[in-house]
């Protein structure tokens, strides 16, 4: 029995004793006083008749007086006991629908089939806190691929949306305080398939006590956190989270790539991008003064790149005292035209509204296009809801910190090495990044390419690893050959291979490969099929890597056998 | 003090000696047995048994136990000595009588046990 059962068996303690009680009295009531036969003689009605008539009179149903007519005084006992019992079942009755709708009670029951679906998880999953913009997002991207997820968020309208939001898996979501250790124990984080933990809430210390609680229970599982402040991503690097994500910081990183190399920036859209989305074109943003309306912890890690990367930028920031500014910024909060001309944004290349309230960016983004039609503008979006409005006022670039602490959580949980090729790629020039971005337009792709990893060992690919042990040398273009007409290569590119820890770049078509070595592949998803009919059927590798059709039954071995001699 | 324990004692031990009351007197003497006593010993043993409904400790969860034992003997007893009166139109013959006060006897025993717990969980409570 759960604690439901016991908090309802003993919410009906009272109504049942009540019940029992009034049962008790009347049928006692009816023994007890006398009454006539049919002869007119004194008869004394027994419990088994006394408790007969009660049982009927007291649901309402009433067959009469029997086994004989009563007399007036039985009759005062039964006009007094009909309202009684029928109290009794109305009290009975009710306190058991009470009960049951009771929120706490509800809560119990269905906190009680959350443990029992996480339980009965028979896959590998993560565990996802905070369902707001980010982790409605995750959830989705991790449900499109095919990987469950267990759900904790605080606010209780976000759990009914779990439901509504038609995913094709079953996610189970729990209505409680991810920082509280008995809910992440119930959301599964000791469940022998739970893959990992991820904290994507509004509230930093929220994540942090995710990341340690989690850390503490189970200390082998990763974890990934999202932090917006440097003191809380310091504390959790402190004691081993596995991943942080600072939407701010990752922003201004791939903001400033697109100065350095809008290449680069496009490999990196492109590799991370989410499953539905339209693929992003080319953008390069003029170089000269920029202006920067928000001097929070946005604007701090867009200045701090963009200077890097030598772009001049002119500050605007509406409360100074907080935020510190460099000294030349212009206060207010850029949403007014006095303001944005002090800030020279006539002659500025472009603008970045960068506040912590949708709204404002707005109105700096429009009042400034009015004043520069030319210019570049970049936006933060705070909330998923004013998606519309960004696109419709027609921003160049959006930062929606939800996409991207998706898209970084993802590629750190879905395929580590893809997080290990950009890591490399960044240290590589315009040049090696514009021929990529050459070789994936030439795949053809409307969409985001899918990327794949896939291990040379028994496990992935047991032909590749037979091949190999018979001696047949094996090369990365072979792999990358249509199974079905091995002349054709399949729409994809190997971007890495790791051998014994050393890492190839964009490995060579004639690559001989060994076995255990690491392939990352990106491409479009039929590739990533019949590469894997490649690596796990026999007879397709080797037509694919000799161009001999080998038979398959024992028969026709053995006659081919035959010929060949 | 604990009104719960209180109330709950009250019952348990209240059902025990409704029920040797009735089961006491010559076995299959019709006379030895009355009627009235059983009813009450059925109800307060009914009212003990819900007293324990949702009980989460160990304890609770044996007397609870004990309680449903003593129900459903007593309950099988007044089902025999009514389906066979008025059932079967037998009339309360000795012989009958010893079933029932049989049935009675065995509730006894688990009405007995529950005391016994009862007693048992009163006296390790050092306060």
């Amino acid at each position: 029995m759960h604690n439901a059962t016991y908090l309802l068996l003993r919410r009906m303690r009272a109504p049942l004793i009540v019940l029992i009680c009034v049962y008790a009295v009347s049928v006692l009531g009816f023994v007890l006083i006398p009454g006539q036969n049919n002869q007119g003689l004194p008869w004394h009605m027994d419990f088994f008749h006394a408790f007969y008539f009660v049982s009927f009179m007291g649901s309402t149903i009433g067959f009469g007086e029997i086994p004989f007519p009563f007399t007036d005084a039985q009759r005062l006992w039964a006009t007094a006991t009909i309202y009684t019992t029928v109290v009794a079942w109305l009290y009975a009755i009710g306190a058991l629908l009470t009960n049951i709708q009771d929120p706490a009670f509800r809560a119990v029951v269905s906190r009680a089939s959350f443990v029992r679906a996480v339980r009965r998880l028979r896959d590998p999953f993560y565990l996802v806190c905070g369902y707001g913009d980010t982790g409605s997002l995750l959830v989705r991207e991790l449900a499109d691929r095919n990987v469950a997820a267990v759900v904790i968020d605080i606010d209780p309208q976000r759990i009914p949306e779990l439901e509504t939001a038609g995913l094709p898996l079953l996610i189970p979501g729990l209505c409680a305080d991810a920082a509280d250790a008995a809910s992440l124990l119930d959301a599964g984080l000791r469940h022998r398939y739970c893959h990992g933990v991820v904290a994507v809430t509004n509230d930093d210390q929220a994540n942090l006590t995710v990341a340690i609680t989690a850390k503490l229970l189970n200390p082998q599982l990763p974890v990934t956190c999202r932090a917006e402040r440097q003191d809380t991503e310091a504390n959790m690097a402190s004691f081993g989270t596995d991943h942080i994500v600072n939407p701010f910081d990752t922003f201004a990183d791939r903001f400033a790539m697109m100065f350095h190399s809008p290449s680069m920036h496009l490999i990196y859209e492109w590799l991370t991008g989410e499953r539905h989305a339209p693929l992003k074109e080319f953008v390069e943003p003029p170089r000269g003064q920029w202006v920067l309306c928000g001097f929070g912890r946005f604007g701090k890690a867009v200045q701090r790149r963009l200077d890097f990367e030598g772009v001049q930028t002119t500050i605007v920031e509406a409360d100074p005292e907080r935020t510190d500014p460099p000294v030349g910024s212009v206060i207010g909060r850029g949403t007014e035209a006095v303001t944005l001309r002090q800030a020279r944004v006539q002659k500025a290349a472009g603008i970045i509204a960068g506040t912590d309230n949708d709204a404002n960016n707005l109105s700096i983004l429009v009042t400034a296009r009015d004043m520069n039609p030319r210019l570049f503008t970049v936006g933060r979006q705070n909330h998923w809801e004013h998606s519309t409005l960004f696109r419709t006022a027609g921003v160049d670039i959006v930062m929606q910190p939800a996409t991207i602490i998706v898209r970084r959580v993802l590629s750190l949980l879905m395929t580590p090495m893809l997080a290990e090729f950009l890591r490399l790629a960044r240290h590589q020039d315009d040049a090696w990044a514009n021929r990529l971005v050459s070789r994936l337009s030439g795949i053809a792709l409307e969409r985001p390419p899918e990327t794949w990893a896939l291990e040379l060992g028994m496990a992935e690919a047991p032909a590749v690893v037979e091949m190999l042990s018979a001696g047949t040398a094996v090369t990365v273009a072979q792999l990358c050959s249509d199974p079905r007409r091995r002349e054709d290569a399949l729409p994809c590119v190997p971007l890495l291979l790791v051998r014994h820890g050393q890492e190839m770049l964009l490995p060579e078509a004639d690559t001989v490969l060994r076995a255990d070595d690491r392939l990352l592949f990106c491409g479009r998803p039929e590739a990533y099929r019949l590469m894997s009919w490649n690596v796990r059927n026999y007879n397709r590798l080797n037509y694919v890597c000799t161009g001999v059709e080998r038979p398959s039954g024992v028969l026709w071995q053995w006659l081919a056998g035959h010929k060949r001699h | 003090m604990n009104l719960e324990k209180v109330v709950f004692a009250f019952f348990i031990v209240l059902a025990l000696t409704l029920n040797f009351g009735f089961f006491l007197g010559g076995f299959d003497n019709v006379n030895h047995h009355n009627a009235y006593e059983l009813f009450a010993a059925l109800v307060v043993s009914l009212i003990a048994t819900v007293l324990k409904l949702g009980d989460r400790t160990h304890i609770g969860a044996v007397l609870l136990a004990t309680s449903l034992v003593a129900d459903l003997e007593l309950a099988l007893a007044t089902v025999v000595w009514a389906a066979t009166v008025y059932g079967a139109g037998a009339g309360l013959t000795p012989r009958l009588m010893g079933d029932i006060v049989g049935l009675s006897g065995g509730a006894l025993l688990a009405n007995l046990a529950s005391v016994i717990i009862l007693v048992t969980e009163t006296v390790m409570v050092r306060r």
